[in-house]
């Protein structure tokens, strides 16, 4: 089989799953892209795996490995999603912004998106550190 | 005796010229092929689709896409391995975390932000690059399929547990640490819930903000 089939496609999935990172705005959409682009880098592993007749399997033991620090990823993103959806009411990630840089006061043109969600930031901010003390 | 052993090869191999046909694809060429425009396919709609359990159905069709590919590559173990974790566990917990977080259930406008053409751009640009890359650098590089199979369970669990022991009881302890995070994560505050003092008062306000700014959404 000519390497660049299993190349090709994996590169393909991986941008896919950026394009998806990127674009999506319910965090548990922006997991499901993650774990398409951590499949693409494990059929790259398989693919030069099988190409290089490792003789230590080098490529599939990490593919083992990234398929359960995957599944380990994914339990704790999980759980840190449903913690913010339970103090937010949201799984938005662009809507937690708390940590943004506060918006320029001379620029009123972009405050019906920016402004708003950090003002519920702001008063959202107690309950989360009440809980964590 | 070896006469008519390259005879066999050469009428075998027909008209695929020199060992390997460019533009002559073997069977499991096709296979491959079929199979990863399909996988490609299904990974588009999960990161377009604007239903969000749609999203998740298709990353199952999308994994298990993968698995066959890992089959095509004589990679056995690594393909039941996706098949049990991937669309057997991580789906599942996708779809639990869909309906935990209140997702809804028809199309929702609001899946995708505002910056899709800049992503679009970037998810192209990088497509791009690195398709020529990739194409450039393995032009003339061809996968020996035939030499063996190279992931069968035994030649994987041999090698996994003669060379690489350590990094598997690392791993081992590194989800029992996920495992214990997870819970202490998703944990509502204190064992006792909300009957304590200001914790539960702090709770309380928590949820009370919730509902509302879940209607706000929608």
């Amino acid at each position: 089989m000519h390497l660049a089939y299993p190349a090709v496609l994996a590169v393909l999935l991986f941008c896919t799953g950026l394009y998806g990172v990127l674009a999506r705005r319910n965090a548990i959409l922006v997991l499901m892209s993650v774990e398409l682009m951590l499949n693409a880098v494990n059929l790259n592993l398989v693919a030069f795996d099988v190409w290089l007749r490792d003789t230590l399997h080098a490529g599939q033991a990490l593919t083992l490995f990234a398929i359960a620090i995957a599944a380990a990823e994914i339990g704790i993103g999980l759980a840190i999603v449903l913690l913010v959806h339970r103090n937010r009411g949201t799984a938005d990630v662009d809507r937690l912004r708390d940590l943004a840089d506060p918006p320029p006061a001379g620029t009123p043109a972009a405050d019906d998106s920016v402004t708003a969600p950090t003002d519920n930031g702001a008063d959202e901010a107690t309950p989360v550190r009440r809980q964590t003390a | 005796m070896s006469s008519a052993v390259q005879l066999a090869a050469a009428t075998g191999h027909g008209l695929a010229a020199p060992g390997h046909g460019f533009l002559s694809p073997t069977g499991v060429e096709i296979a491959f092929l079929l199979v990863g425009l399909a996988t490609l396919g299904a990974a588009v709609v999960t990161v377009t689709t604007r239903q969000l359990v749609h999203a998740a159905l298709w990353l199952v069709v999308t994994l298990g896409g993968l698995a066959v590919e890992y089959l095509l590559l004589t990679a056995e173990f690594i393909a039941w391995v996706q098949v049990l974790i991937y669309v057997g566990s991580v789906v599942v917990l996708l779809l639990f975390g869909l309906m935990l977080t209140k997702a809804p259930i028809g199309r929702s406008p609001d899946a995708d932000s505002g910056n899709r053409p800049a992503a679009l751009a970037v998810a192209l640009a990088a497509a791009a690059a690195l398709v020529w890359v990739v194409v450039d650098a393995f032009r003339t590089t061809w996968i020996d399929l035939d030499k063996g199979v190279q992931g069968s369970t035994a030649v994987s669990g041999e090698s996994l547990f003669r060379h690489w022991v350590l990094p598997f009881e690392a791993l081992s302890v590194l989800l029992l640490a996920a495992l214990v995070g997870a819970i202490v994560l998703s944990r509502r505050n204190g064992d006792t819930g909300g009957t304590s003092g200001t914790t539960g008062t702090g709770g309380t306000g928590g949820d009370k903000g919730a509902p509302t700014r879940g209607k706000e959404k929608r």
